[in-house]
């Protein structure tokens, strides 16, 4: 297998990591689920820093963020499937 | 070809209460802030010796004095420590730091300031040391099973990385090691907020189950909610984690436990700097997330070893205990090779299995155990910071 762009730790996860240096918007990323290590293909939208996380569908505001198949907080914005998830648009549901 | 940890053997300094280091330091150790400055002069006679000057120990009180007399002890009565030389300003928190020393059967000698000054006190601790070093300088190592280590470990400067690498392989290691019969031991209480269910289930049993989770619920309640001014949103997660892709602390604490692996189950839980007594297992000890602190309780528990996964390159070190450094950060790796004892970036790129990398941190522990000085020794780090419960009287 060549090497991912992103890894997503679990089927149930709506969001995954980009584990590649300068990613470009535009590119059709390899994508390996580690659960399995199954894989699918995904643009991504924007130019994402290594270890940053992209939304794998289109989330509403309100919306539960899911990765290790785990709540990790609310989406505080619409996210584009392909798109950068970070503190712009996810916050924690506990402080 | 898969290791046989059954079989692995390290080279280690037997102590007379038994327990087995991988270091054999004499060390020189302040009781207060204001000794400090003999010990340093100590330290600086006698080649061989190491100081360890710290910010506290005068008019603590209650449970706050309590762990600093705790962290004393249990820092001079760790393996990696051959002998010690106490120094403090008066002579009754002195004797009684180096009494509780010297249970453990190692040499250990107390001088104090007051009535002697800093030049006789150097004077007279200077020979003492020169004595241990003498001393410690004739000890042998000798062969120990694996199942006489005590590995602890803490994660620093997480990012989604270690969650999906480092963490991991520490977890695959103690998942294959504390069947072996070692000590093993996590904390870092605020960092597991978010996934406090999770660990609460990663109990032996239910009733260490609700006892982690009361725990854990009075650090929220009397520290967290007690003194936040704000969301903690540049606390926990901290900004190096955030520019690392760490969004909120229930990430965060997910890809924390990771450290604790698939079938490990904790068997009790430990106060700050306490040392084990439920014998052989994994144990989780109620401890601040900021590195050089919970590395320092770890130590002063009697973990010799401690694992220590980083994303975005913590650099932490101890100055008794070796801080094996593990990342899957490939830009961290290139950019921070001389602090990463162990690259797992690969498996990132699906070169190499949970398994492969859990492995070779294990290899990675037996040399070290043997003596390998890690990056964070070769490099000086020696980060000694006595947690703090609450303001001095």
């Amino acid at each position: 297998m060549s090497a991912p762009h992103l890894l997503v730790h679990d089927h149930a996860d709506n969001v995954g990591v980009v584990v590649v240096e300068h990613l470009k918007a535009g590119t059709t990323m390899l994508c390996v689920v580690t659960a399995d290590n199954s894989s699918f293909e995904l643009v991504v939208k924007e130019d994402v820093p290594i270890g940053h996380k992209v939304a794998l569908d289109d989330l509403q505001e309100g919306g539960t963020a899911i990765k290790y198949g785990e709540d990790i907080g609310k989406f505080v914005a619409d996210v584009a499937k392909g798109a950068h998830v970070h503190v712009h648009n996810l916050k924690t549901k506990r402080w | 070809m898969a290791l046989h940890v059954s079989d692995l053997k390290f080279m280690g300094y037997r102590r007379d209460n038994g327990r087995v280091g991988v270091r054999n330091h004499v060390v020189i150790l302040p009781v207060d802030d204001i000794s400090n400055a003999a010990c340093e002069a100590v330290a600086n006679n006698i080649k061989g010796t190491l100081a360890l000057p710290h910010a506290y120990g005068r008019l603590q009180f209650g449970a706050d004095l309590d762990l600093h007399f705790r962290t004393m002890i249990g820092t001079g009565s760790n393996p990696n420590v051959a002998a010690v030389v106490v120094i403090g300003i008066e002579p009754g928190w002195t004797r009684k730091i180096a009494d509780g020393i010297a249970e453990t059967g190692k040499p250990v000698a107390a001088f104090s300031i007051e009535q002697n000054g800093d030049l006789k006190t150097i004077m007279d601790a200077s020979r003492a040391a020169k004595g241990f070093v003498h001393y410690a300088s004739e000890l042998q190592r000798v062969e120990c099973p694996i199942s006489e280590l005590w590995v602890s470990t803490k994660c620093g400067e997480s990012d989604t990385t270690t969650g999906l690498g480092s963490c991991p392989t520490v977890g695959n290691m103690y998942d294959k090691l504390l069947p072996e019969g070692i000590y093993g031991c996590f904390g870092e209480t605020s960092e597991i907020t978010g996934a406090e269910h999770i660990c609460q289930e990663r109990a032996v049993n239910p009733e260490v189950g609700a006892r982690w989770y009361q725990m854990w619920e009075a650090y929220q309640e009397d520290v967290i909610f007690a003194n936040q001014t704000d969301d903690l949103s540049e606390s926990q997660p901290t900004k190096g984690n955030i520019e690392g892709g760490l969004t909120t602390i229930e990430e965060k604490a997910l890809g924390n436990l990771e450290k604790i692996g698939r079938t490990s189950r904790y068997i009790d839980i430990l106060e700050p700097a306490e040392a084990p007594r439920s014998g052989p297992g994994l144990y989780f000890m109620d401890s601040s997330s900021a590195a050089a602190e919970c590395v320092t309780l770890m130590a002063a528990g009697g973990y010799v070893v401690h694992t220590f996964p980083t994303g975005q390159g913590n650099v932490v070190g101890n100055p008794i205990v070796p801080v094996i450094k593990i990342s899957a950060n490939p830009r961290t790796v290139r950019t921070m090779s001389e602090h990463i004892d162990v690259d797992v970036s690969g498996i990132l790129r699906r070169e190499m299995t949970i398994d492969q990398a859990g492995d070779a941190l294990i290899e990675m522990i037996v040399r070290t155990s043997n003596g390998r000085s890690t990056a964070a020794e070769a490099l000086g780090h020696r980060e000694f910071v006595m947690t703090k419960l609450y303001r001095s009287a």
